[in-house]
């Protein structure tokens, strides 16, 4: 396939761990206990350490002169391809675990079937992330089952942010053309082929939580087209202020 | 009551850093019941490669000696230096002790 969808390719994967990751490091310093602050913040972690490995390959492969900080830093918006489902805000502590578990599941799934690419270096990538990831949904879905199987406000704060969060779950099955010609060159994962383990997968600790899965007939999606929420602007100024401030600038 | 606000109770964290050696004491840290205590270990206290296994231990658990009580529990050992091994002239002979 040409570079230029590969690379589009790679991004569609790696803006979910970026804008996922600026979310979760947010919350550095105002977890609700140390303990799940330093947690969060950890995946927080991982998520760059993977973003990073593949922006440095989408680097690479470039044919313009770029940086792993060029991707990360100085696209617009519209350039943003992660889905909807990360960049929603925290607004509490349910919010970021349920956001959190939708996405750890689809991203284990993900990874798990990216491990077979004919790309050497995503394969790379998926087996050393899978580890990390494995975790993660240990520990959102510990927490939504604590959450939903607690006290009868944990239960309702749950379910209420699984109610909201559930309309940008569809997204995540949607194919991109690169994300198509990816599939036909053995290179990229069928999205769409993995919704329904995805659905069993999550109902099942939403069911061990004694939570409802929600029944939606409608769903929201764009940001794999660019096409973001209103809060998206703001996570971008603030992610790319020192970038933006001091060009070039480096640790 | 200082405690109005529920706390998770107090865990005492055990990590062994590599195979072969004991686990030892490495700090303490709040979970509401054993599986998130060791959860909750993984990520305060293993995320510089610290361990290869975790203990967690409810605090409450953990018999405590008296501080008071230092005297007669600890002052007798310390003119008895002749429970060190070190204490004694080893014979030429006795190679390899």
């Amino acid at each position: 396939m040409n570079k230029e969808n590969l690379i589009k390719y790679i991004l569609g994967i790696a803006d979910n761990s970026l804008i996922l990751g600026q979310r979760l490091g947010e919350l550095t310093g105002h977890g609700p206990s140390l303990e799940v602050d330093i947690a969060l913040t950890n995946i927080s972690l991982d998520l760059f350490g993977q973003v990073r490995s593949y922006f440095q390959y989408a680097a690479q492969i470039s044919e313009e002169e770029k940086t792993e900080d060029d991707f990360a830093f100085l696209r617009t918006e519209r350039e943003y391809v992660n889905v909807l489902l990360v960049e929603q805000t925290n607004k509490d502590f349910a919010y970021v675990i349920g956001r959190q578990f939708l996405f750890d599941h689809f991203h284990f799934l993900l990874l798990n079937e990216l491990q077979k690419s004919k790309d050497e270096t995503l394969v790379a990538i998926a087996k050393k992330s899978l580890k990390e990831v494995s975790y993660h949904k240990r520990f959102s879905s510990d927490w939504v089952k604590r959450l939903g199987d607690g006290t009868e406000e944990s239960k309702q704060k749950m379910q209420t942010a699984i109610n909201d969060l559930w309309r940008f779950t569809e997204e995540l099955f949607e194919t991109t053309e690169a994300d198509q010609e990816a599939i036909e060159a053995g290179i990229g994962v069928n999205v769409t082929a993995l919704k329904d383990t995805y659905l069993a997968n999550v109902s099942e600790v939403l069911t061990e939580a004694t939570l409802e899965k929600p029944e939606l007939q409608f769903f929201q999606s764009g940001g794999k087209k660019g096409i973001h929420s209103e809060q998206m602007g703001y996570l971008l100024s603030d992610m790319q202020f020192m970038q933006r401030t001091y060009p070039g600038m480096k640790w | 009551m200082a405690d109005k606000k529920k706390n998770w109770p107090l865990w005492e964290v055990f990590v062994r850093s590599k195979n072969g050696l004991e686990h030892r004491h490495f700090g303490s840290l709040h979970a509401a019941d054993e599986d998130m205590a060791l959860e909750n270990a993984r990520d305060v206290y293993t995320r510089r490669k610290e361990g290869v296994s975790i203990w967690v231990v409810e605090s409450k658990h953990i018999k405590a000696s008296n501080p008071d009580e230092n005297g007669e529990m600890f002052e007798p050992a310390e003119d008895k230096v002749y429970r060190h091994p070190t204490f004694y002239d080893l014979p030429d002979e006795v190679k390899h002790m």
